[in-house]
C-alpha cells in the first residue's frame, strides 16, 4: 500500500510539506522550525515510498511502524500524515491549540496513526527496539519493518546508548534508524554542546550497520532503506546529513531557529521562498 | 464480607515467606494462562523471582542488562506490539531511576506494562539506604492511568500478579525482600481496588498496606489486652483506593492510623490523608518513614528501631487514642 511517487513527485511533496510546516507553526505561535523543515525529505520518503502502510487503516496489522523519537519535530510527521491521507490537511493549523489532536509533542492516544508518545528525548529508539524484538524473536514475523527518526542532539541521552547495546546484542535486523544529523541543538552546535564524533564508529562498535547519506536526496533516502532491509544480521543506522531549516534560506544552518516559529512576516517570506524554490521559478509557474 | 485469615497469624510458628516469591509463582501461572505475557529483567532475574517464568518460557523472557531506562521503554514497545510485559528490578532503580520513561512511554501512552519494584522498604536490611526504596509509592500514585499495588503477603502477591496480568492497564506492584508472615489464605479474596476488613473493632481504624498489615494484626492483638478494640483494614490497592470500605470503617471508629514501610509524605499515609481531608476529616496518625532515609542493619532490627513492628504500633496507637478524642465530622 505504498504511495510510490516518482522522485520528482516526492521532491514536490516534500516542498508542500515544508509549506504546511510553516503555516502550522505560524498559526501555532510556538514550536520548532529547523528540525521539521530539515526532516521533510526523509519523512515524506518514508510515508510515500518506503513504508508499507494504509492511511485508511492506521492499525492495519501488517503495517510497517514509524517511531518518532525526537518528538519536538512532530510538525513534519503531522504534515506528512495529512498529505498522505490520514486526516484532512485543514486540521494541520490546529497544531498546539486547545482541543487539537495535534498535540505539541506527539501523543499516541490522541491521533490514530501515531505509534508512540514522545517528547522527552532518548526513549523512542528503545520503544522501536522493543517492537522489533517482538517481531523477530516472539512473533516470528519477518516481513514488517520498524523505522525510527532520532535527532542528533538526542544522542546525548543515556537511554539511547542502552538501546544501542540492546539492539546490537539481539541483532535486531528489522530496526532501521535515521539520525537527523543537522549539527544543531538548543544551546548551539552539537560540537559545542556535546561532541558526537566519531558517530559512525560509535554505532559500528555497538554492532550496527551504518550508512551515511545526504538527507535531502530522496533517492538516497530510499536506497539507504533498501540497503538496510537487505542487512539481515544487524540493526541499521542511517546517518542522514541534513540542513536545519532546509528550504528557507534565513533559517538554514541557524541554531536559533531550533525552537521558535516564524512570525507572520517571516512565514510569508518563507512560503514565498518555498513556492519559488528560492527564486529559481516565478510564482506564475506554480500558482 | 468475611475475610479468610490464616489462623496461625498470631502464633510464633506462622509461616514466613518473601512476598516476591508469590510474584514468581503468579507470573509463571499468568504466563501459562496467556501466551502474550512476556517478562523483562535488568540483571536481577533470580532475586526478583522472574527465574521461574524464564525457565518455563525462555523465548518470552528478555534480558535487558543493568539498564532500567531501557527496561521500561523496550517494554512499552513490546506492549505496542500486543504483548503484556512484566518488568522487574529493585524498586530503587525501577521506578527510582526511570520514572520519566514510565511517565511518558507507559502512563501517558497508556500501555499495559507492569512495573514490579522488588526489595522495597527498609526491610531490605544490610544493603542500606541506597537500596531501601521508600519513595516509590509517592512516585507512582501521582501518575494518571497507573494502578498501584502493595500486596500484603506472598499468597496475595500471587493473586495480584495474575490480576494485573489481565487488567489492561499500566500497573505498579511493590514487593519486599525479607520473609514476612502469611496472614491470608488461598481462599481470601483479592480484587484490584478493594480493601478488606481483617479484624473488626470500634475504637480505632488501623489501615495497612504491604507487609505492614501483618504488623497491624499483631498490634491489634496487643491492643485487645489493653482493652482497645482496633479495626484492621488491609489496603493492598493504594490506587485506586477503596474509599467505601475505608470511609465506612472510619465513620465507625473516628480515629485512624496508617502504616507503611515507605515515606508517609506522598505515600500510603499521604493518600489516606488526602481522602480523609476531603471526605471525612478525622484525627490521623501516619506510621512509616518520617522524612528520612533508612540505614544498614538486620530487617527486624530496623523495623524495631523505626518503630514499625507490632509492639511499637500498639504502643503508639494507645497513646494516640488517649491523646486524641474520637471525632466524627462527615460532610
Amino acid at each position: 500500500m505504498s504511495g510510490q511517487l516518482t522522485i520528482t513527485q516526492l521532491e514536490k511533496k516534500a516542498n508542500e510539506v515544508r509549506q504546511d510546516i510553516i503555516r502550522m507553526l505560524e498559526a501555532a505561535g510556538s514550536g520548532h522550525s529547523a528540525g521539521p523543515l530539515g526532516l521533510a525529505d526523509i519523512v515524506t520518503a518514508l510515508y510515500f515510498n518506503i513504508m508499507n502502510i494504509d492511511p485508511a487503516k492506521p492499525d492495519w496489522a501488517e503495517r510497517d511502524m514509524f517511531f518518532l523519537s525526537n518528538g519536538h519535530t512532530v510538525p513534519v510527521q503531522y504534515a506528512v500524515m495529512a498529505e498522505r491521507g490520514y486526516f484532512d490537511v485543514s486540521e494541520l493549523t490546529t497544531l498546539r491549540k486547545f482541543g487539537s489532536r495535534l498535540q505539541g509533542h506527539p501523543e499516541r492516544t490522541k491521533l490514530p496513526g501515531l505509534e508512540n508518545t514522545s517528547g522527552p528525548l532518548g526513549s523512542g529508539l528503545s520503544q522501536a527496539a522493543g517492537y522489533a524484538y517482538t517481531l523477530q524473536y516472539i512473533d516470528d514475523v519477518k516481513h514488517r519493518w520498524v523505522y525510527v527518526v532520532t535527532g542528533d542532539g538526542e544522542l546525548n541521552e543515556g537511554n539511547i546508548w542502552e538501546a544501542a547495546m540492546f539492539a546490537g546484542k539481539y541483532k535486531l535486523s528489522q530496526l532501521i534508524v535515521y539520525i537527523d544529523r543537522n549539527n544543531i541543538q538548543i544551546d548551539g552546535s552539537t560540537d559545542d554542546v556535546m561532541p558526537l564524533e566519531d558517530l559512525r564508529g560509535k554505532w559500528e562498535s555497538f554492532g550496527w550497520h551504518v550508512q551515511e547519506i545526504d538527507g535531502h536526496n530522496v533517492d538516497s533516502v530510499i536506497d539507504a532503506a533498501s540497503m538496510a532491509r537487505a542487512i539481515s544480521n544487524k540493526p541499521s543506522i542511517i546517518i542522514a546529513h541534513t540542513i536545519p531549516g532546509k528550504g528557507v534560506d534565513f533559517m538554514e544552518y541557524d541554531y536559533k531557529w531550533h525552537g521558535v516559529p516564524p512570525n507572520k512576516e517571516q512565514a510569508k517570506e518563507a512560503l514565498k521562498k518555498l513556492r519559488t524554490l528560492d527564486g529559481k521559478i516565478t510564482s506564475g509557474d506554480i500558482e | 464480607m468475611h475475610y479468610s485469615l490464616n489462623p496461625d497469624i498470631y502464633s510464633e510458628s506462622v509461616k514466613l515467606e518473601p512476598i516476591r516469591a508469590g510474584f514468581g509463582r503468579g507470573l509463571k501461572a499468568a504466563g501459562e494462562a496467556n501466551e502474550n505475557i512476556v517478562a523483562l529483567c535488568a540483571d536481577l532475574t533470580d532475586s526478583t523471582q522472574m527465574s521461574l517464568f524464564k525457565a518455563e518460557f525462555p523465548n518470552r523472557f528478555v534480558e535487558i542488562g543493568v539498564a532500567e531506562q531501557n527496561l521500561v521503554t523496550v517494554a512499552s514497545g513490546m506492549a505496542r506490539a500486543g504483548k503484556i510485559p512484566f518488568t522487574s528490578s529493585y524498586a530503587a532503580f525501577s521506578p527510582g531511576r526511570n520514572w520519566e520513561q514510565i511517565r511518558t512511554t507507559i502512563a501517558l501512552n497508556d500501555m499495559p506494562v507492569k512495573i514490579i519494584g522488588s526489595h522495597a522498604g527498609i526491610s531490605v536490611g544490610p544493603d542500606g539506604a541506597t537500596h531501601q526504596m521508600l519513595e516509590d509509592i509517592a512516585l507512582m500514585r501521582v501518575l494518571p492511568n497507573m494502578i498501584v499495588l502493595a500486596p500484603g503477603d506472598s499468597i496475595e502477591a500471587e493473586k495480584a500478579t495474575k490480576a494485573i496480568a489481565e487488567n489492561g492497564k499500566p500497573s505498579y506492584m511493590r514487593l519486599a525482600r525479607d520473609k514476612t508472615p502469611i496472614f491470608s489464605t488461598e481462599e481470601s479474596p483479592f480484587e484490584i481496588g478493594k480493601a478488606y476488613v481483617l479484624k473488626e473493632g470500634h475504637d480505632v481504624t488501623l489501615l495497612g498496606t504491604g507487609a505492614m498489615t501483618a504488623q497491624l494484626l499483631l498490634a491489634a492483638e496487643l491492643l485487645e489486652e489493653m482493652n482497645v478494640h482496633a479495626e484492621v483494614v488491609h489496603v493492598p490497592t493504594i490506587k485506586p483506593l477503596d474509599e467505601d470500605v475505608i470511609l465506612e470503617s472510619v465513620r465507625k471508629t473516628g480515629r485512624v492510623i496508617t502504616a507503611e514501610e515507605a515515606q508517609v509524605a506522598g505515600g500510603f499515609g499521604g493518600a489516606i490523608a488526602e481522602l480523609l481531608g476531603e471526605k471525612l476529616p478525622t484525627p490521623l496518625h501516619r506510621i512509616g518513614m518520617q522524612d528520612r532515609y533508612g540505614e544498614s542493619g538486620e530487617p527486624a532490627e530496623l523495623m524495631t528501631y523505626f518503630k514499625l513492628d507490632g509492639a511499637a504500633i500498639a504502643e503508639r496507637t494507645q497513646r494516640f487514642i488517649s491523646d486524641v478524642p474520637r471525632y466524627h465530622q462527615g460532610f
